[in-house]
């Protein structure tokens, strides 16, 4: 009898857009070749459009008042719930940074375990981030003063180009942790893991619409979504070419987004692409991340109220 | 006992159609209504687990409290009559299963529902006052009122103009429902007048305040009933709104001595759900409104759900909606 | 026909008791080197388990595993590490609350449908909350690098067993502490349980150590010289007795003590749901609550109008075996518990003050107590002053906000407070003039980890709970 392999076919995956929960082809009709660090072939990706990505800010604005409205609590089971059934599909994540980053296997084991553990990380910002940012303010008068953060809305992100997994995690995390949707520009080169990734989100309670994932050309799709103005801030850090962030940032201004620029500093290379250095700098994923992406997407309210019988 | 005390000499409903003044005093003077205690509440009343013959005796209960409605813009005389047969006999399988309280329609259906009831027991319910809006000239609205208790109804669900009370007009308000409740009459001593329900819309009226605002100032008009909602508004009725509704009727009666019943329209489509309502009513107003008399249940859906889970209880399996009447 | 509800009883069938348990030390469970007492289930009398009374000698092998593990693997571990350790027992609770919900109510006589609605969801969210702070205090307003203290002594009640422990070992935990627990007397049962799920989270042995037993137990803990901290939780006569005993020590204490709370309600409140607060925080899990607003002060204007709706209310509140899904009051936790009460009733009739009870028929066997008020108390009276601890309101009457104030604050106790009003600004300014840890207002009896609570005076001090509840177990 032979054995399975040696005449068994495998069944590839299509990998598609994620918008408002479903997962569709772009609308475009466009895809483009997605190869490993080798150059082998390895899947024929979605190609966002513009309308592709007018469609997420909707389906991101329609979910933003129910997130933004869960208790800081239940959203930081969710984000928990991200990062069980990221562990549970580990090997699957593995592989697919291996095959999209390159490098030794290991090395990948270490970056989806990263991963895992930020999602941890951030899960447990939900409830107390209003602990270290908020404040009563001891304003001189018979007033109760306190201030309390709260997310800015549709938050545009484009992800790091090198560092697939980790690295969109990185971005993605805060933001939606406190109460923020988003509308994400996969790496262009490496966008599997996050097409990987939009599938745990998928599973793990994360409601439709919170995170809407584009996979495609940064620089076709991300000035649709810096101009947009019903988008309330863009991240900036997987931007590598600086003329077009200055470019995203000028347009961010017409309705004052808030702006998270790219500020990388320039890091090793793990796989060894041949242009790495079209890609821009990117942080150092692997460090503690301390509060700057949780607080760039907050806003800041301030309440008074008499005190008096 | 609470908010407004009647002078001696005055009753509460005659010091209220006194004065626009004094109406407003007496509707601004009730106790706030707390969002989330009153959610709370409803909520915890909502967790009472029911089973076996009190189950039994609530499923009836609520079959025997429901208004069999149907309010479409495609309703006919055919329709009509066999809701009507529905509402004599639910269960044709089952003579024990006891008829519904009414059949809802709108003014034009009237006179075909009061042919195919004939006496069966079981009461004609009329919408009027250009339901669900109510946005029409008042003699209209007296008009489409006269016109259905004169073809048959023994009951009207008007609805109240929300415009004007959210405009802070209560007095309006107040004068409709009285001029509505007279059109009720009917003027003779062997045909009783036909009992006033009065639709809040209460998924227009927003806040609980107004909730109990409203019922209150539906009460003090004259109405026999205080009804949530058309059925045409989301939401339609909840728990924490008929809660609200019924601490009003509840109030009312201590503050007057006339009770006054309750309908929770619109939205309650499971026997689940019916009986947290009836749960909810033994808890706060007790005994005097378990029955169809004072308390009701606006509904289309919600009578096939009681009869499936009759039938449960009978069987001792699940059921499916292959063995239920449609209408 | 009046509506009456059948019986609705929770299964037991989740629960398999052992008929004897021993001591949680070093991650198993042993048999102690002391005698044992008995588990008694409160509702019925009946005997639920056999239980080791941990003597001097295994509270001192307790704390020195405790001390192992603290200095070996706990202190050490990076907090991202222990966070996880923490979020792992956090969803096991999760997993088997309803075990721990029937548990909990066998043996501690509370209803069901508050373990299973209030204490269960609670205890998971502090060990969550907690879990999350494991890997960030550096952010907790603390210092840049604030350490644990070593190990801590942890004496818990028998009100709310379960939640009270997530409330100790959840923030000790998370900032590298080790930690020995003395479940009361009365409850030991989900404690035992909860070292189960310490042994399915794979928690290192010695983290957490479980010495059942009485009160010596607790004393020889408190004693023992290489505890850095105490935390406890009960009757302010034990919070002085444990300050004494620390003093002239480098121990640090935290003390959550008893409570005589106003529940202050005025004229504008909203009337419907002041009475659901005042029902609330008297009657929730049978008064057995340190913050439970056990004195109502009502404004003259209203009080014929509140006492009649609160009569209304209490009369349809209903009181039984407490594994019935529709109980709302439950069994009063032990006979010595049931006596206290009485006498202290029986000290209210003599003072002249009117007694009401709700018309509920008590069981046969157990400890009950029916939902009791008492009308045209004062100031001076001991019902007024006295902690009971049991389903018993002392009602009390003012007539401006300073008069309130002034009687609410007339007390050694400060734990908590209850406002009902629907002017803001009286709500806080009645807020700033409390003399009390928690101040709730137009609610009562609200929990959540994220919020700080502790006392005033003699309700104890230290807070536990919130950003603030980790103080308690760093070095800064």
């Amino acid at each position: 009898m032979p054995t399975e392999s040696s005449v068994r076919l495998g069944v590839r995956k299509t990998y598609k857009l994620y918008i408002g929960g479903a997962f569709p082809r772009s609308e475009s009709g466009r895809s483009y070749v997605v190869s490993d660090p080798a150059g082998r072939f390895l899947a024929n990706a979605a190609r966002a459009s513009r309308k592709d990505a007018r469609d997420c800010v909707v389906a991101a604005r329609k979910a933003f008042p129910g997130w933004s409205g869960r208790t800081p609590y239940n959203r930081g089971q969710v984000v928990y719930r991200v990062a069980e059934v990221l562990e549970d599909r580990r090997e699957q994540f593995v592989d697919s940074v291996l095959s999209s980053e390159g490098g030794a296997r290991k090395a990948a084991q270490a970056t989806v375990s990263a991963a895992i553990d930020r999602l941890v990380w951030y899960a447990g910002w939900a409830d107390k981030v209003a602990q270290v940012v908020g404040s009563t303010n001891a304003v001189a008068g018979p007033y109760f003063d306190f201030s309390v953060p709260e997310p800015t809305g549709v938050v545009a992100v484009v992800a790091p180009q090198r560092s697939s997994l980790l690295g969109l995690v990185s971005v993605l995390a805060p933001i939606i942790t406190t109460g923020n949707t988003c509308v994400v520009m996969a790496s262009t080169r490496r966008p599997l893991p996050a097409v990987n990734l939009a599938e745990v989100l998928a599973t793990s309670d994360v409601p439709g619409g919170v995170v809407n994932l584009l996979t495609g050309d940064v620089a076709e799709v991300s000035p649709w979504l810096a101009s947009h103005a019903d988008v309330n801030a863009i991240d900036l850090t997987g931007v590598a070419d600086p003329a077009l962030a200055r470019d995203l940032e000028l347009a961010a201004a017409d309705n004052l987004k808030r702006v998270l620029r790219a500020s990388g500093v320039p890091v090793q290379a793990e796989g060894g692409l041949a242009d790495d250095s079209a890609e821009g700098a990117e942080p150092d994923w692997a460090v503690d991340p301390g509060l700057a992406r949780l607080t760039a997407f907050l806003e800041t309210k301030t309440v008074w109220h008499p005190i008096g019988i | 006992m609470n908010g407004p005390v009647a002078a001696p000499a005055q009753t509460l409903p005659d010091e209220a159609a006194s004065s626009p003044v004094a109406l407003q005093r007496i509707l601004k003077g009730l106790p706030g209504v707390d969002q989330v205690g009153c959610e709370a509440r409803a909520a915890g009343l909502a967790t009472r687990s029911i089973k076996a013959a009190s189950k039994a005796w609530a499923l009836d209960l609520a079959i025997s409290m429901i208004d069999l409605t149907t309010l479409e813009g495609q309703d006919t005389p055919g329709k009509v009559r066999a809701l009507c047969a529905k509402a004599v006999r639910p269960d044709p399988a089952d003579p024990s299963c006891p008829r519904v309280a009414a059949i809802c329609v709108y003014p034009d259906m009237v006179s075909s529902a009061r042919t195919a009831l004939g006496g069966s027991g079981v009461a004609v319910a009329s919408v009027s006052t250009a339901f669900p809006s109510g946005r029409a000239a008042l003699d209209i609205k007296l008009l489409d009122t006269r016109q259905a208790v004169e073809a048959g109804a023994d009951e009207i669900d008007m609805v109240i103009d929300r415009g004007a009370f959210l405009a802070g007009d209560f007095t309006r308000v107040f004068d409709e429902i009285v001029a509505v409740k007279q059109a009720c009459s009917r003027r003779s001593q062997d045909s009783p007048d036909a009992h006033l329900k009065v639709i809040l819309e209460t998924g227009e009226l927003v806040t609980y305040d107004n909730v109990r605002r409203a019922s209150w100032l539906a009460m003090l008009a004259g109405a026999d009933f205080i009804k949530t909602s058309t059925g045409k508004v989301q939401p339609a009725a909840t728990m924490p709104v008929t809660l609200t509704m019924l601490e009003a009727v509840r109030d009312f009666r201590d503050a007057t001595g006339r009770q006054v019943g309750v309908k929770a329209a619109g939205g309650i489509s499971t026997a689940k759900d019916a009986i947290r309502y009836l749960v909810m009513v033994n808890e706060t107003v007790g005994d005097d409104w378990l029955d169809p008399a004072w308390f009701r249940f606006g509904a289309s859906r919600l009578l096939n759900d009681l009869l499936m889970q009759r039938t449960r209880l009978a069987t001792g399996h699940y059921s499916g909606p292959d063995y239920f009447t449609l209408d | 026909m009046a509506f009456e509800y059948a019986p609705a009883p929770e299964s037991r069938a989740v629960v398999n008791l052992a008929s004897s348990y021993g001591l949680f030390i070093d991650g198993e469970f042993v048999d102690g080197s002391g005698s044992s007492f008995k588990s008694v289930s409160p509702a019925t009398e009946e005997v639920l388990a056999e239980i080791s009374e941990a003597s001097a000698a295994d509270v001192d092998r307790a704390v020195a595993v405790a001390r192992n593990a603290y200095s070996g693997v706990w202190s050490t571990m990076p907090g991202a590490e222990r966070a996880k350790y923490l979020y792992r027992i956090a969803r096991i609770i999760q997993e088997r609350s309803r075990e721990l919900a029937v548990l909990e109510s066998l043996d501690n006589g509370k209803p069901i449908k508050e373990s299973r609605d209030v204490d269960l969801p609670l205890v998971a969210a502090y060990f969550f909350y907690y879990a999350g702070w494991a890997d960030k205090l550096p952010h907790a307003g603390y210092g840049a690098d604030p350490q644990p203290l070593g190990v801590a002594a942890q004496i818990i009640p028998w009100n709310f067993p379960l939640l009270m422990l997530s409330w100790k070992i959840a923030p000790a935990l998370a900032c590298g502490n080790t930690v020995v627990l003395k479940p009361a007397e009365t409850t030991s049962l989900t404690a035992l349980l909860f070292a189960e799920i310490c042994q399915q989270a794979d928690l290192p042995p010695g983290v957490v150590n479980i010495v059942t037993g009485p009160g010596a137990t607790g004393q020889h803990l408190v004693a023992h010289p290489d505890v850095d901290k105490i935390a406890f939780t009960g009757s302010t006569e034990v919070g002085k007795a444990i300050a004494r005993e620390v003093a002239g020590t480098d121990k640090r204490i935290t003390l959550e003590l008893g409570g005589k709370a106003a529940n202050i309600v005025f004229d504008d409140a909203p009337i419907d749901a002041a009475v659901e607060g005042i029902v609330n925080g008297i009657f929730f899990n049978q008064g057995h609550v340190c913050c439970a607003g056990s004195r109502l002060l009502v404004q003259e204007s209203v009080y014929d109008d509140v006492l009649a709706r609160l009569k209304r209310r209490m009369a349809t509140l209903r009181l039984g075996d407490p594994l019935d899904k529709n109980t709302d009051v439950g069994a009063i936790n032990s006979p010595e518990q049931l006596a206290k009460i009485h006498e202290l009733s029986a000290v209210g009739d003599s003072e002249g003050a009117q007694r009401w009870s709700a018309p509920c028929e008590l069981p046969d066997r157990g400890f009950w107590f029916p939902p009791t008020i008492f009308s045209g108390v004062s100031q001076a009276h001991r019902i007024a002053r006295e902690e009971i601890f049991g389903p018993v309101l002392s009602i009390l009457t003012f007539r401006t906000p300073a008069e309130a104030v002034e009687k609410a604050n007339n007390t050694p106790f400060g734990l908590s407070a209850g406002v009902w009003t629907d002017k803001g600004s009286r709500i806080l300014w009645m807020a700033n003039a409390l003399r009390a840890g928690v101040v709730w207002a137009n609610t009562f009896n609200r929990f959540d980890p994220t919020s700080p609570f502790g006392g005033y005076k003699e309700s104890g001090f230290g807070r536990e709970g919130g950003r603030h509840g980790l103080e308690a177990y760093l070095a800064h």
